[in-house]
């Protein structure tokens, strides 16, 4: 019992990975309406600003809140540059280019920074909680109460302030928003900044456990998008919710489900975004939409 | 509105579209003769590399009626590829099939694993459609390992290249460029006329309205995964020759990459035309060939700016780029 | 789309004249070498002549397994201190074209074709990656062209007799397996094993040979788990390893999974196994973003002196390595190990070269399978290159070391698997 206790820790852990990319995913979402396949991208680049900060010798909070800021900027700047010229354009022109962001990003990060693992500082103690025969790493606690904390600040910008209440009027039709006086383009470029920032957030958060090099997203990506589908993609505690389920289930599968073993565990998140969108299109915790004819 | 399809101009005089369609068919005829000469005075190594372009040339061409002409994403043909390259591979390897008989078993196996992946992939809007064919890139490889037995596992399979009748007289690498320039042409011949038929208008219908094609009649999941089905297919026989020309498959030759540079080189060639996959599959061979010489990272960086700065300056890609220049060009009447 | 039609044609109309008849060069044979008379009388001298020689090596220096490109900039920094200060290869100035083929089978297939057909070379000198290895070495043998050296440790290049032009360098992985086994029998007869294994041919080599080597003895292995290259991290499969409360751990995988496995064996308090972590993963550069104070103690084996180790600060092997590292590949950081191995792996070459009895592709075939107690300053003292007919690995020794204080320690002797278990079986 204590063995699968264990398990189900150990997948909580991987899913609070999985659930933070998740969050900046669906935040871009909501602000925007479109899927940003570069996200995971974004944040490994924020990453290694951060890390370049560290490497300069900033303290690692200053450099934590350097990144921040850079990332939000950077955010807002690839909204104006990148996406803005392709803006109300069909959902596969966007996703085309935010797929050519994907690849871009990558090599760059590759071209400055080389392909060499770099070590990032752990902003959380080592050693472990220990409970009920279950140990729990301090760092899996820590990235599970930063992505709460992000979600919870999610909910109260969505739910309660003007800016959230503009957002969601842009997300779901530009062009009603724009005539009651919302600034439609201004809105999108804070959501794109907003997604960067949460994207930075996850990337210094799992950076430590994963090591930061390149690729470090791109394993991370598939979970999140499952994590996504199944919490539905206009809910950032469905983004959570359906994270740590992942996490769960695919380390339950690895584990104890003979025919999947370790090697076959990444068909999780594919029958998983099958089933949700065949099963329940909305995800968990979203709201189905109701297309106009 | 659509920034994929080939805007028209306003209906020309009949006379001009006839002198237009000859135009069309001499330039058709003086590339196949260009195509056939090649490989008799260029040196294998080039003859080599055109035999290659025109392999992911079939690939796109197959994208290109998913993406281009319905209008649905797939981030994951790489997979439906190596279905086709596999298939090949193990029907050499395991019951040494004569090579020509693996293209209809290859093309037949991608239409079907097409077929039973769009019925329910189908159902999803674009978007989610991305997201479940990236999830199939990314579980093949893997999939592709476990069953050892028959692929060959981690080490994938070595096979023999088909070789040249001696009636023929050709070398081998002319042979494969003439073995697959002819599954090209019958795959161009087979798009074109596909796209000429009701089906290819329903498929644009489809593309530039959902709700107006099916508010016409058109079956819009029918249409969606024949499309579907069809690109895999296409896939799938680009899969087999490349089995043929490379003569050595492995799980890391399809990964993930694969299926990103394909969607790609297909949208830099240029989406919904026919010349479109020809000029992506040269965009793929050369391209990071070239890019190398400048910076080992180049390639990724210099893939990544071209496909957004084409999905603005020129959503038709390279080949509404041409168009568009030798459009500009006064024509004596 | 009809104009573009005419303008691909005219495109490759344009592209055919460019490239001029078939008959201007490509046949093999005819590249500018010098006619091999007497005893080589016959002997292929594409991209050999008296005052040069030509090669060309595939490494992936673009996508994830980019961090291997360094190997390059060893062996050229070497080539090119030889060149300028000893005259080159007997008198032959060396001229090393390098390719990135992104590690794609495909694209290893393309670039092997352009250097041997287009830049003509004289042999390709290292392929990296068993997949890259394997879908061009039926090309190399098929034209006769020496594919030498390559950069990967799987057991079938040694073993396989349909290819003589192929051979590897580095010590294969089934050889790496039996020095661990060797250390395990002597050292915890009865030693309980954990593994992970990435789910691929250098995993599955080095699993598989660790298991055949352990026949016959009380150390079992008791718990395996694999990863895919894909998976972002692999805390999973440690704690399932955990577990098996085995006494060792051995960690077979490539450098980032190798930090990943070995940051959490020390965060892992309860479970403190001896942790062999094997040679591709033992690079300085995995072991540093760990924590240098999380990693003490553990073992791996090696075959060339490590920059970092000061034991080899006076050796003037290494001192002339770091100084011509210094001048000529000023960008390069002489401490990173995959230049070291570079630089080793040229010097190899540069002796098989030098006892070639003809300079001809034949010349070097023979004399890479016929290599006896050579010694390369680069490698550890007792680390020799040997091969004959039938055995075609040149390195099969190996000395373990433990990493203590902020580098690696050499401990035992040198170990030759050749003699502790044989040759290795096809």
């Amino acid at each position: 019992m204590a063995g699968f206790l264990q398990q189900v820790v150990e997948g909580l852990g991987a899913g609070a990975v999985y659930a933070s990319l998740a969050l900046a995913l669906v935040l871009i979402y909501q602000f925007t309406g479109i899927v940003n396949f570069a996200q995971g991208e974004l944040a490994m680049f924020s990453t290694y600003i951060a890390w370049q900060c560290v490497a300069a010798g900033m303290p690692f909070w200053l450099a934590l809140v350097v990144t921040l800021a850079v990332s939000f900027a950077g955010g807002m700047l690839i909204e104006r540059v990148v996406i803005r010229p392709v803006e109300g354009a069909p959902e596969l022109t966007i996703v085309i280019v935010t797929v050519g962001l994907f690849i871009f990003v990558n090599a760059a990060a590759g071209w400055i920074w080389t392909f060499l693992i770099k070590d990032f500082p752990n902003p959380f103690p080592g050693g472990a909680l220990e409970a009920a025969g279950v140990s729990v790493n301090w760092s899996t606690l820590g990235v599970l109460g930063v992505v709460g904390l992000v979600m919870g600040l999610l909910y109260l910008l969505f739910q309660h302030t003007r800016i959230g209440l503009g957002m969601r009027a842009v997300a779901a039709d530009p062009a009603s928003a724009r005539l009651v006086g919302i600034r439609v383009g201004r809105t999108l470029a804070l959501g794109w900044g907003l997604a960067a920032t949460v994207g930075a957030v996850s990337g210094v958060l799992v950076a430590p456990l994963l090591f930061l090099e390149p690729n470090m997203m791109g394993g991370v990506l598939i979970y999140a998008f499952a994590a996504a589908t199944l919490g539905g993609f206009d809910s950032p505690a469905g983004a959570v919710a359906g994270g740590l389920i992942v996490g769960v289930a695919e380390t339950l599968a690895g584990a104890y489900v003979g025919f999947v073993g370790s090697d076959l565990k990444v068909g999780v998140p594919l029958v998983i975004i099958l089933g949700v969108l065949l099963l329940r299109p909305q995800g968990l915790f979203g709201r189905a939409a109701v297309e106009r004819a | 509105m659509s920034t994929t399809g080939t805007t028209e101009a306003a209906a020309p005089a009949p006379v001009r579209q006839r002198r237009r369609l000859d135009r069309r068919w001499a330039g058709l005829a003086l590339l196949l003769a260009a195509a056939v000469y090649a490989p008799f005075q260029l040196v294998p190594f080039h003859v080599f590399q055109l035999t290659m372009v025109l392999v992911y040339a079939v690939a796109l061409l197959g994208l290109n009626l998913l993406v281009g002409h319905a209008g649905q994403i797939s981030l994951g043909h790489g997979a439906f590829f190596a279905v086709g390259a596999y298939a090949s591979a193990v029907l050499l390897d395991r019951w040494d099939l004569p090579y020509p008989l693996t293209l209809p078993v290859a093309a037949a196996v991608a239409f079907l694993l097409g077929l039973a992946l769009g019925v329910p992939a189908m159902r999803l809007r674009g978007l989610y459609l991305a997201l479940v064919t990236l999830a199939i890139a990314i579980f093949l490889v893997p999939l592709l390992k476990r069953f050892e037995e028959l692929t060959g596992g981690s080490m994938g399979l070595t096979l023999a290249k088909p070789q040249p009748p001696a009636w023929s007289g050709l070398a081998e690498d002319q042979w494969l460029y003439f073995l697959t320039l002819a599954v090209a042409v019958a795959a161009f011949l087979l798009a074109a006329s596909l796209l000429r038929s009701r089906v290819g208008r329903a498929l644009h219908a489809v593309r530039d309205n959902e709700i107006a094609a099916e508010v016409m009649g058109v079956r819009l999941s029918f249409y969606k995964t024949l499309a579907f089905a069809w690109s895999a297919m296409y896939a799938g026989a680009a899969g087999c020759v490349y089995t043929w020309v490379i003569g050595f498959v492995s799980p890391d030759s399809f990964t993930v990459n694969l299926s990103i540079t394909m969607l790609a080189g297909l949208v830099v060639g240029g989406l919904g035309s026919l010349a479109g996959p020809v000029l992506g599959a040269l965009f793929v061979m050369f391209v990071p060939s070239i890019a190398q010489d400048v910076n080992d990272a180049a390639p990724g960086v210099i893939f990544g700016l071209l496909i957004i700065v084409v999905m603005y300056v020129a959503p038709t890609g390279l080949a509404g780029l041409a168009g568009r220049l030798t459009r500009k060009i006064p024509r004596k009447e | 789309m009809r104009v573009s039609a005419i303008g691909c044609a005219a495109l490759l109309l344009l592209a055919v004249a460019a490239c001029g008849g078939r008959s201007g060069g490509g046949e093999a044979g005819t590249g500018g070498g010098t006619a091999a008379s007497g005893q080589c009388a016959g002997q292929q001298t594409t991209g050999i002549t008296d005052k040069s020689i030509k090669l060309g090596g595939i490494y992936p220096l673009s996508g994830p397994a980019s961090a291997y490109g360094d190997i390059p900039k060893g062996i050229k920094a070497y080539f090119d201190y030889v060149n300028a200060e000893k005259n080159g290869i007997g008198g032959r100035k060396v001229e090393f074209v390098v390719r990135d083929d992104g590690y794609q089978p495909p694209k290893a297939v393309e670039e092997a074709r352009r250097l041997v057909e287009q830049e003509q070379v004289f042999a390709l000198f290292q392929t990296l990656g068993t997949p890259s290895t394997a879908a061009t070495w039926d090309y190399t043998n098929q034209r006769k062209v020496p594919q030498v050296f390559v950069a990967t440790g799987a057991s079938q290049w040694g073993t396989d007799t349909a290819h003589p032009w192929t051979i590897g360098w580095q010590p294969n992985y089934v050889s790496e397996a039996r020095v661990y086994a060797a250390h395990l029998k002597k050292e915890q007869p009865e030693a309980k094993v954990a593994v992970l294994y990435q789910n691929d041919d250098f995993g599955k080599d080095l699993l598989g040979g660790f298991k055949r080597a352990l026949e016959g003895t009380q150390v079992q292995v008791v718990a395996e788990q694999s990863y895919e290259v894909t998976d972002p991290s692999v805390d999973p499969q440690m704690r399932n390893l955990a577990e098996s409360k085995a006494d060792v751990f051995l960690n077979i995988t490539t450098p980032k999974f190798g930090s990943q496995a070995l940051a959490a064996d020390a965060k892992n308090t309860k479970w403190n196994p001896l942790h062999i972590v094997n040679n591709v993963a033992a690079s300085i550069t995995v072991l540093k973003p760990v924590g240098f104070e999380n990693v003490q103690g553990v073992v791996s084996a090696t075959y060339y002196k490590d920059p970092n180790d000061p034991t080899w600060a006076d050796d003037a092997e290494m001192k002339l390595y770091k100084e011509k590292m210094q001048q000529y590949a000023p960008g390069a950081d002489p401490n990173v190990p995959y230049h070291t191995f570079g630089w080793a792996v040229a010097s190899s070459f540069h002796k098989a070269m030098e006892a070639a009895a003809c300079p001809t592709r034949e010349g070097l075939r023979d004399s890479v399978h016929n290599l006896k107690g050579v010694a390369v300053d680069m490698l550890l003292p007792g680390v020799t290159l040997d091969t004959a007919q039938g055995d075609g690995f040149p390195i099969e020794s190996m000395q373990l070391m433990t990493f203590k204080g902020q580098r690696w320690e050499l401990f035992g002797d040198v170990i030759d698997t050749r003699k502790e278990f044989g040759p290795l079986g096809g």
